[in-house]
């Protein structure tokens, strides 16, 4: 009898320990490395494990700079398992470096073929797209009497010397953007004779894309050259913005998603990527960005024109990427040696 | 021809077998004991520098190509400018902090001013604060809408001034701590003998004073120098067009992912820390012991002129430092700078933001309590070994260049070379990749030197003799250290404990690159909400660091008040009456 008790009882904590090592077991971890705005990340995942409570999200995130040196550095011996939200331009930069595992998504047909990788076998698949703008503080322009600017072209008239910040291409990737997409708009040579007249505008070149508009949005200068979603979240915080999209055309940069050769949860991160691209995902991306991959069922959002995707250029980064040492070697030296001249 | 060969070896022979038997075991342990040290700093700073330095005569595939990445490096047209801006704006900065470091020291360890406590605690406020704060301070006061922006007539905050002024603030107690320590012992039986001899005060000042404390002074210059050109923080946030040395690693590294050249521009900030140790070693056979074993502890007389030109220094630098943290406080309660000044708490919900939250701010503390737990004990006993170990010549010189090479190695170039080195499959430590330990190590590591400097010049101002007499008197050298050693230099040991717990609360520029996602820093949650443009919730959660850090100081006071009261009642003089 009182061993029957024993037994029963052992019985009974075999079982839950092995309920929860079971439980345990089914959670797998993924480590995700991403750019993405902190505040946007609970979401993310929650929506995801919405569908999949099964796999768990660890997120590291960092600025766009910060992680891509991260994921180079570890090359070695890689930590993260997926990265989803980083510039598909980094994730060309570690693909180049073959750290990324090729992997076509369920669903990958169904995106934009901008947002897509195109290549034999694909290795990252975009999310939504993150265009250049201008922002423009309204109260410090009239102190000042600039009027508002409309085009790229308007920003080069000398009313605005001394007025305009935009970032330094060779340290942000905002700033890259920028220059790059004037290149493709103009032509090389005209590309940089108008870089030379917005030079002369330039108060300073910042290290980091989204503080021209946060210092536009505190009053710092009247105009900063940054990208929509800063823009867009400044203005909502209660700054006194107005955003300009310029009429020639916006370079533009998307956030995009991979898998890290070497994950040891190949399964679990093909899972997640399969997720990133689903319709859901795409929905969720669109509540903040105006332009998302899927076609069809992005939703206009607060502060971006209707017709943003139109006025998004047509970026070719390959080209971008294959000339990005010449250009930035070729913008230190117009105006990075002289810049302090003054 | 043979005879003379061995009959010439054989005294040498027996020379060194006497050596050899002269050391007593327990110099032996403790030679041992600085070998381990050795070691640890070999992995912790050497190892990893030298994995990520080793690039910088490679190019991307590896490939050994010489000096081409300095060629390239120094044919770019802003380098020039980047070296003579770096050396200016250091320069300038090291003149302004060493000079008021000085006088502010001077004034707490030297003069009887009523409040010297209150001063004490004020000057070293910029140290409990992260790097953002003076930056967020610096431009609502001076920037385009700053409220004393008339001040600069017509300069921009964006620049040299800017950079100079955010440099000096945040060195300064860095200085403080070293000069404080270097003026703390004095030797009465010196003052009075300049009375005698009928030197006036400033005689004695020249002739006794400053030569005391010139080891700490040099080192305090070659400190604040160091850690100026290094630095990338107030740059890169307040520099606006002037580049300089670490930023353009910045670039190199962060904006262009070119480690190779970020690798070449960091070799070249090594040189000023090689200047520095060149020099340390020059002054440090200059200095006799300044304390010797039949010291007599000075008390300082009312002077009332002095007393009040330094009452003014100390007011001056106070209204300065508490103006900058005010405006940082106010920034952390405005709704929108600068078109909503309404004031409000919700900045400080730091829950419904992201960036980490509250979870990051206990994983901050959790960190700041071991670096300073384990660094403490680690860097003052083998400064002390260093310092009276007899014999080891090379071990103890190899040990203090390892001592003062972190300081040399901006924040950014230590992180990645962690993770090149600590995350290597072929490492046998990858396990602590990605943990608390790494953070820990890495931020002993990174602070190292300023507290070895402590240490070091605390030990240096007590005789010798001590050992020795205790040698002859057959006291093994552990008790020495125990009842002589470490009482004495309590308040530097102290001081070092809170130096590395405030540092580790407040540092960026290597961690970042080594959290996880379960060892998020409030730190870092400072840098990416300002980066989010939540700057009022940034300018929050730096406040919250800083008056995490007021509280350890508090805390700080009340144990070296009451470990003084037991072991430093020796520094007060005993009245002859009451001895006999």
């Amino acid at each position: 009898m009182k061993l029957k008790a024993v037994v029963k009882r052992l019985a009974v904590l075999v079982s839950a320990a092995v309920c929860s090592l079971s439980a345990y077991a089914s959670q797998t971890e993924l480590t995700v490395y991403t750019a993405i705005e902190a505040e946007d990340l609970k979401k993310y995942a929650a929506r995801f494990n919405e569908d999949h409570p099964d796999i768990k999200i660890n997120w590291v995130r960092d600025s766009t700079g910060i992680i891509t040196a991260k994921l180079l550095a570890e090359k070695e011996n890689p930590q993260a398992d997926v990265v989803w939200g980083l510039a598909a331009t980094s994730l060309m930069l570690l693909d180049g470096e073959k750290m990324l595992q090729s992997y076509k998504p369920e669903g990958y047909d169904k995106l934009s073929r901008k947002f897509r990788d195109n290549q034999a076998e694909p290795v990252w698949t975009g999310m939504d797209a993150w265009m250049a703008a201008v922002c423009f503080n309204t109260v410090e322009a009239e102190k000042l009497g600039l009027p508002k600017p409309t085009s790229w072209e308007d920003l080069t008239k000398p009313i605005y010397q001394n007025h305009i910040i935009m970032p330094n291409p060779n340290s942000s990737g905002t700033g890259f953007l920028d220059v790059s997409s004037w290149l493709q708009l103009f032509g090389e040579e005209k590309g940089w004779k108008y870089m030379e007249g917005l030079h002369q505008n330039i108060s300073r070149y910042t290290h980091s894309g989204s503080k021209p508009c946060k210092l536009a949005a505190a009053g710092e200068t009247p105009i900063g050259i940054s990208f929509a979603f800063r823009a867009a979240k400044s203005k909502k915080a209660g700054a006194p913005l107005e955003i300009i999209f310029p009429s020639e055309g916006l370079g533009w940069d998307m956030e995009a998603t991979a898998i890290v050769k070497g994950t040891r949860k190949l399964a679990a991160a093909q899972t997640l990527v399969n997720w990133t691209v689903s319709r859901k995902a795409n929905e969720t991306y669109n509540e903040g960005y105006a332009v998302v991959a899927m076609p069809g069922i992005a939703k206009p959002v607060e502060y971006f024109p209707e017709n943003a995707e139109d006025l998004m250029i047509d970026n070719d980064f390959s080209w971008a990427a294959a000339n990005r040492d010449r250009i930035l070697a070729e913008w230190q030296k117009r105006f990075d040696g002289k810049s302090e001249a003054k | 021809m043979n005879i003379s060969l061995v009959a010439k070896g054989q005294p040498e022979q027996m020379h060194r077998h006497h050596l050899l038997s002269r050391r007593s075991p327990d110099e032996w342990a403790l030679g041992g004991i600085l070998l381990i040290g050795i070691a640890a700093l070999t992995v912790a700073v050497v190892a990893p520098l030298y994995t990520l330095l080793s690039k910088s005569v490679q190019d991307h595939d590896g490939n050994f190509v010489g000096l081409d990445n300095f060629a390239t490096y120094v044919s770019t047209p802003s380098l020039v400018s980047s070296i003579s801006h770096s050396l200016t704006v250091a320069l300038l900065s090291t003149l302004i902090v060493t000079t008021l470091a000085f006088c502010a020291a001077y004034a707490i360890t030297r003069t009887r001013l009523p409040g010297k406590g209150l001063f004490r605690t004020i000057l070293v406020l910029p140290i409990l604060a992260p790097s953002l704060l003076p930056a967020i301070s610096l431009v609502y006061l001076f920037g385009n809408q700053g409220i004393l922006k008339e001040m600069l007539m017509g300069e921009s905050i964006y620049g040299p001034i800017g950079i100079v002024i955010g440099s000096c603030f945040w060195t300064f107690p860095h200085a403080l701590m070293i000069l404080l320590t270097a003026l703390a012992n004095s030797d009465a039986r010196l003052y009075e003998s300049a009375k005698v001899l009928g030197a006036s005060p400033f005689r004695t000042f020249l002739t006794v004073t400053l030569p005391s404390v010139k080891y700490g002074l040099i080192s305090t210059a070659f400190v604040v120098f160091t850690l100026v050109i290094t630095d990338f923080g107030v740059p890169k946030v307040i520099g606006g067009q002037f580049n300089v040395l670490a930023t353009d690693i910045y670039k190199q590294v962060i904006g262009q992912q070119n480690f190779e050249m970020g690798a070449a521009v960091s070799v070249i900030l090594l040189l000023p820390a090689l200047l520095t140790f060149i020099a340390d070693r020059w002054v440090q056979r200059r200095q006799s012991a300044m304390l010797t074993s039949k010291a007599v502890p000075w008390t300082p007389e009312k002077r009332p002129l002095a007393d009040n030109l330094f009452t003014g220094i100390l007011l001056l630098l106070s209204i300065i430092i508490l103006g900058m943290i005010g405006m940082a406080i106010y920034a952390s309660l405005v709704t929108f700078w600068p078109y909503n000044l309404n004031l409000t708490f919700k900045n400080y919900q730091f829950d419904l933001m992201d960036g980490g939250g509250w979870e990051a701010y206990w994983n901050s503390i959790r960190m700041a309590t071991y670096t300073a737990l384990f660094g403490t004990f680690f860097i003052f006993f083998n400064a002390y070994l260093v310092e009276k170990l007899k014999g080891f010549g090379i071990a103890k010189f190899l040990f203090h260049l390892m001592a003062i090479l972190p300081l040399a190695v901006p924040g950014l170039v230590l992180g990645l070379a962690y993770i090149f080195y600590f995350n290597s499959p072929s490492n046998p430590l990858n396990g602590i990749y990605g943990t608390m330990v790494i953070l820990v190590i890495c931020t002993i590591s990174h602070f190292y030197t300023v507290c070895h400097l402590t240490a070091v010049t605390a030990l240096k101002q007590i005789d010798p003799e001590f050992e020795s007499v205790s040698a002859s008197l057959k006291v093994p050298q552990f008790v020495t250290f125990w009842r002589v050693s470490l009482p004495v230099c309590l308040p530097a040991v102290l001081e070092i404990g809170i130096y590395l717990f405030v540092n580790a609360m407040t540092t960026v520029s290597a961690v970042i690159f080594l959290y996880s996602y379960n060892t998020m820093l409030a730190s870092v949650a400072v840098l990416n909400m300002d980066d989010a443009g939540d700057i009022a919730p940034a300018a929050a959660m730096a406040v919250m660091i800083m008056l995490t850090c007021v509280v350890a100081k508090l805390v700080h006071w009340v144990i070296s008040t009451i470990l003084l009261q037991k072991t430093q009642r020796w520094r007060t003089r005993v009245t002859e009456g009451a001895t006999s």
